[in-house]
């Protein structure tokens, strides 16, 4: 199995030129797997909320907090779905043609990646000054929640900590989705370069043959990445047990209650409502 | 890289005799063999060494992909017909002067005794640049040397280009679609028809191929629908040596005419994009018009919008808003019937 292809330039010179397109289906091929195997797993695997009994005493102690926790702003659930529809716009318009679906691809792929593009920029401004910015990333803090999520997916009742506003696994695909964006995004505004848009001249020469065969690779494998990553997204997604995530990336809000079984509240800290005033 | 012009890479060489054992041949080895008609073009791609099939299946003996006949008030003409025999064909010639006409002015006699009508209208760009065996797009790549600050692209596209700007070479393509006929292709799982005017496809579609056809898949015939039938036609070539050489540009029309205005009007160009362009907005707007220099002036300016000039073929601009000009006022080419 090929991993790239090559190609020869004027100069006699072997050059990069794009990913293999087998490397699509076996992107594609391991989301699908990833899938069936997870939902396998999971009709065995044991309940990983916080035990009921322990959750009621929680929210009597708790009783000051809001019946309805924002979980996701307005503007970050906007974000979320113009960014979701622009990547589903770029993967659709990336493979559809490669699967043999052939249609004129090149205007609208490139027009939703200037969408992606705007609201990742507009996210990273965001998510730095409005929102809380470590909340999403991964380090060695979060090393005691690996350990107690892997002995509750054992099936195990572990007091250990829950998670702050977003579960590891949440946090661990976000760092997964940066990666592969970031790459698409940067590689996918320089091969702009090499087709006609109105918005600047062409450059096919901005870079040399190699530059340009390694930027060209760089996108094949963030996109073809990014079509495994986004199959395990909508999978986890539309999971009985995940959609009260989703769901609140509809609305906005979560339950006390959620709130309470799923997550940490000394890591996520969540204002009480104001004490009424006694007369 | 050296280009050996006298020795073929190896390959398999079938010589079906039927449609149906072609298509098999097809089928079996799919996107590894090679269809040769006239093999005018083939050999050129494997003497070069830039394509290196290893299965030729060689259409010279498949006798039903040959002739021409009465089909529905029009006619079906077998794609391995030559173009010396379409030129020539009495039915042709009566009915659709058009097909006629841009058939004799394909090459050389010699290449036109040789040269199929399938070939003609599947054949590949000309594009040097994709000819040489570099990784353009066209080729797989990921640049076009044609469209660069310093390329050489005088026969390139202005219209319609989407990172490549090879353009159809083909004469008898634009006459094909302005006589609205029907590509018959023959795979394994069946028969499928496709109108000409679909049959050729943009960069914006598919970089890599010209047409609809697939590994597998045959051209088997051509057919022509009775619609355009004794109508009026205009067909002018412009190239650069008149005894033998691809177009400039090329336009074919077919009209209708209802007393001095025109009724109906198919009017296509070719070379001037990866596929026989046909000019939708130019018949729009001529129907009901008068044949005059008016309704020519308005034509030739409509036909040019969004034309885009490369380095070199700037030329091609103007000439083509006087060559759709010509073709509805007519001029150095003629109107036939």
């Amino acid at each position: 199995m090929d991993f790239v292809k090559w190609g020869l330039n004027p100069w006699g010179q072997n050059v990069l030129t794009h990913v293999s397109w087998t490397m699509f289906w076996a992107s594609l091929f391991a989301g699908v797997m990833f899938f069936v195997a997870h939902a396998g797993y999971m009709l065995l695997s044991a309940h990983r909320g916080r035990p009921a009994g322990e959750t009621d005493r929680l929210e009597a102690s708790h009783s000051s907090l809001p019946t309805r926790i924002e979980r996701h702003s307005l503007m970050a659930r906007l974000f979320h779905w113009v960014m979701a529809a622009a990547m589903f716009v770029l993967l659709f318009t990336a493979f559809l043609p490669v699967a043999g679906v052939k249609f004129a691809w090149v205007t609208w792929h490139w027009a939703a990646g200037l969408v992606l593009t705007a609201s990742i920029i507009f996210h990273i401004l965001h998510a730095s000054f409005w929102l809380d910015f470590w909340s999403i990333w991964v380090g060695p803090k979060d090393i005691p929640e690996l350990k107690a999520e892997i002995l509750r997916e054992l099936g195990q009742q572990v007091p250990g900590p829950k998670s702050g506003k977003y579960p590891l696994g949440n946090r661990l695909y976000h760092s997964a989705i940066v990666l592969a964006g970031l790459a698409a995004v940067v590689t996918g505004v320089l091969m702009m370069s090499r087709v006609r848009t109105p918005l600047f001249t062409r450059n096919p020469y901005m870079f040399g043959d190699v530059t340009w065969g390694v930027t060209y690779v760089t996108h094949g494998f963030a996109g073809v990445g990014l079509v495994g990553l986004v199959i395990a997204h909508v999978y986890f997604a539309v999971r009985p047990e995940k959609w009260w995530i989703t769901k609140s990336m509809i609305l906005g809000w979560i339950t006390r209650r959620q709130y309470l079984e799923h997550h940490e509240p000394d890591r996520w800290s969540v204002p009480a409502n104001p004490p009424t005033s006694r007369t | 890289m050296a280009v050996i012009h006298d020795v073929m890479p190896a390959f398999e060489l079938f010589q079906p005799g039927s449609i149906s054992d072609a298509v098999a041949l097809l089928n079996r080895y799919g996107a590894s063999a090679w269809v040769m008609a006239g093999g005018l073009d083939s050999f050129d791609w494997l003497k070069d060494r830039i394509k290196r099939p290893s299965v030729v299946v060689d259409l010279s003996q498949v006798q039903g992909l040959r002739g021409i006949k009465a089909a529905n008030g029009g006619l079906e003409i077998g794609a391995g017909t030559t173009l010396t025999e379409l030129a020539r064909d009495p039915q042709v010639r009566d009915n659709f002067g058009l097909l006629a006409e841009a058939a004799e002015l394909v090459a050389s006699p010699q290449i036109r005794n040789q040269g199929t009508i399938g070939g003609n209208v599947s054949q590949d760009t000309r594009c040097w640049y994709y000819r040489a065996g570099w990784s353009c797009y066209r080729a797989g790549g990921n640049i076009c040397y044609a469209d660069s600050p310093t390329a050489i692209n005088r026969e390139h596209a202005i219209l319609d280009a989407d990172r490549c700007v090879a353009v159809n070479p083909s004469d008898t393509a634009p006459a094909l679609v302005a006589l609205d006929a029907q590509m018959v292709i023959q795979s394994a799982s069946g028969e499928r028809i496709v109108n000409a005017e679909d049959y050729f496809i943009g960069p914006g579609v598919d970089i890599t191929r010209m047409t609809v056809l697939a590994p597998g898949e045959l051209l088997k015939a051509i057919r022509i629908p009775p619609t355009w039938a004794g109508a009026q036609f205009y067909f002018e070539k412009v190239r650069d040596r008149n005894v033998w050489d691809f177009p400039l540009l090329n336009v074919a029309a077919a009209a209708k005419y209802s007393g001095e205005n025109i009724a109906g009007i198919r009017v296509v160009i070719n070379a001037a994009a990866a596929r026989p362009l046909r000019l939708h907005a130019v018949e729009a707007a001529v129907i009901g018009k008068p044949r005059n220099e008016e309704t020519a002036t308005l034509a030739g300016q409509l036909a040019i919008q969004g034309a885009q000039a490369l380095r070199y073929n700037g030329y091609k601009i103007p000439l083509m808003r006087n060559l759709v000009k010509r073709a509805i006022r007519g001029g150095s080419g003629t109107w036939t019937s």
